[in-house]
């Protein structure tokens, strides 16, 4: 299910010049004059940090932000990656983001197979516990986790603080866990619509439940794990807290946390703090522009059934 | 009766599963559920534990009782002025975001045209990660650097809208609200699509002017979608972090609950166990919310 407006009835072709002025009655044009206003509004603040992010700092601060540019240049750009070493966060975002994604649609899928198609007993209250375990506060559990990870011993192939504190691990295991309840709510609610009698019929053919799970149910799902998956990687590339708590080395942060190090103690260039927040949000809007259907579909899924 | 024959059937169904049928279960269900509980459960009933404790994460547990409440309650200074900003969060979402999205998405599900430049425009901010969006806030709000002053030309006396105690606020709360409304449009667009489209031709036939139909046919029908919208703001007004975190760690005005358990867990003083009754506060509010959301969602399950 999208959002997709198919067209309504009374927005016709341009080819019609006689009903579309109907259209335009002074109401309608109210209408858009609000939204053009709204729109213009919430895009404001974007198209801003660009063009801060564009300009050198001298310039704004001697003609200030409204001023023709005189000099655009992408020097901000090249000193966040340069000197912030935005490449490098990048990466460890990735190298969070990823498993963390795979596994918890992974995980999710079955238990939301086994609660939503098996019939299972205590199905629901499994269901409960996932789903309200997604609700609460994430400071409720940080600091029990933080303590626990600080104990795990971790051998230095995995982590070079030698614990689970301050590794990649310990975030990625708390995004999965933390994660796991909406994707189990959403795909459970998917999976119900689907048709019982595939399932019977693989059944009757001697399917055993990897089967009905793997080669049956799964490939039906592809729209709601599509979307579940743009969803989720906008989530874990967006997280803030987790790393910080859970991690201490600076050169292991993701991109978020990493965008403090462009702020200066005494003087904050804004601009260049324009040029970080802008490269820290491309890659989810370029997400969103490109796959704008799915990520609308991961967030009405579970709510509208 | 009706349980007899689950009964009955769950049995003949367990008996359709082969011992391979069980190891996979057992496994990947397993995994899951024990993550869940390690993850989520276990140190949600820690942190409950741990608030009756005085405990800096290196020495003994000392059982204290309540006394970490009452400290709290009463003589931890940031504690009611958070707790105040997480209300103020709440009620600006609910009041102002939500009617403001819900307007929205009306509008835009009238089918006016361009409505899908209109809709990919106000949901934007939703990707952005609320750090990012606390970083443009200091872009537009700063005092020396900022547009907003800049645009209302008070550069010779510049207001410090985001160092003001009595200001900085209402300006998070703006900056929140720019990522809640889309949300929450986008929400109810889904919402409104799902409205049986003969529901609102029969109340037109009846004579009812656009407005009534709206609130008397239409919004009734929203409730699922209402219940999810109220359950998301309060959760987010509860959780609100990032933005503070990146404007000015929570202080001098911005304070809010989950940056006083942050600080008390990770800062010099690591006091664990009063941290812990911070949010344990905000674990009993926010129960209330999610127990009720439950009810409902189980309610509808019967019933399907």
């Amino acid at each position: 299910m999208t959002v997709d407006t198919a067209p309504p009835p009374t927005a016709v072709p341009a080819s019609a010049p006689a009903v579309r002025r109907r259209g335009l009655r002074p109401g309608r044009i109210g209408v858009h004059v609000f939204l053009m206003g709204v729109s213009i509004a919430f895009l404001a603040p974007l198209l801003l940090a660009v063009y801060a992010s564009l300009r050198p700092y001298d310039e704004t601060s001697k003609y200030g932000y409204f001023s023709l540019p005189r000099h655009l240049s992408f020097q901000y750009y090249k000193e966040a990656f340069s000197d912030s070493g935005m490449t490098k966060y990048f990466v460890n975002t990735l190298i969070i983001a990823v498993p963390g994604v795979i596994i918890t649609l992974f995980l999710a899928a079955f238990v939301a197979f086994a609660v939503s198609r098996l019939k299972m007993r205590g199905g629901i209250v499994l269901l409960m516990l996932f789903t309200a375990g997604n609700l609460l506060p994430q400071q409720v559990i940080v600091t029990p986790l933080y303590v626990v990870f600080n104990r795990i011993p971790l051998p230095y192939w995995m982590s070079d603080s030698m614990t689970m504190f301050d590794s990649y691990w310990a975030v990625i295991l708390v995004q999965v866990g933390f994660q796991l309840g909406f994707c189990v709510f959403v795909l459970a609610n998917f999976m119900r619509t689907l048709p019982q009698e595939i399932l019977e019929a693989a059944i009757v053919d001697g399917a055993g439940v990897w089967t009905q799970f793997w080669r049956i149910t799964l490939p039906l799902c592809r729209p709601a794990i599509a979307a579940l998956c743009t969803l989720e990687f906008t989530w874990m590339y967006n997280d803030f807290l987790w790393a910080l708590v859970f991690m201490s080395d600076g050169d292991k942060l993701p991109i978020t946390s990493a965008l403090n190090n462009l702020r200066g103690e005494f003087f904050t260039d804004y601009n260049l703090l324009a040029a970080g927040s802008v490269i820290v949000a491309l890659p989810t809007l370029v997400v969103f522009l490109l796959l704008q259907r799915h990520f609308i579909a991961g967030l009405t899924l579970g709510s509208s059934k | 009766m009706a349980l007899n024959t689950a009964r009955r059937s769950a049995r003949r169904g367990r008996s359709r599963f082969t011992r391979r049928d069980l190891v996979v279960l057992g496994l990947l269900l397993g995994i899951p559920v024990l993550l869940d509980i390690a993850i989520v459960w276990g140190p949600t009933l820690a942190s409950v534990v741990l608030s009756f404790t005085s405990w800096d994460g290196v020495g003994s547990i000392k059982w204290v009782g309540t006394q970490n409440y009452a400290n709290l309650f009463t003589n931890y200074p940031p504690f009611w002025p958070a707790v105040r900003h997480n209300l103020l969060w709440l009620g600006f979402l609910g009041l102002v975001s939500v009617p403001f999205g819900l307007l929205l998405a009306v509008l835009i599900d009238r089918g006016v045209r361009f409505s899908r430049f209109y809709q990919s425009t106000l949901y934007m901010p939703v990707v952005l990660s609320l750090a990012v969006v606390g970083f443009i806030a200091q872009l537009v709000f700063s005092r020396d650097q900022g547009v907003l002053n800049a645009i209302i030309g008070n550069t010779k006396n510049p207001t410090d809208w985001l160092g003001d105690p009595k200001l900085n606020i209402w300006m998070i709360l703006l900056a929140a609200a720019w990522r809640h409304t889309g949300y929450v449009m986008i929400l109810y667009l889904a919402g409104l699509k799902a409205v049986d489209p003969s529901l609102k031709e029969a109340a037109a036939i009846d004579g009812a002017s656009e407005a009534q139909t709206f609130f008397r046919v239409v919004f009734p029908t929203l409730r699922p979608v209402n219940v999810i919208v109220g359950v998301i703001t309060v959760i987010e007004s509860l959780r609100a972090f990032d933005i503070v975190y990146a404007v000015n760690h929570g202080r001098n005005g911005l304070e809010v609950l989950s940056v006083l358990v942050t600080d008390n867990i990770i800062g010099e003083a690591s006091r664990i166990g009063f941290g812990s009754a911070i949010a344990v506060v905000l674990l009993v509010v926010s129960m209330g919310f999610v127990v009720t959301y439950l009810v409902q969602e189980i309610r509808g399950e019967k019933s399907r």
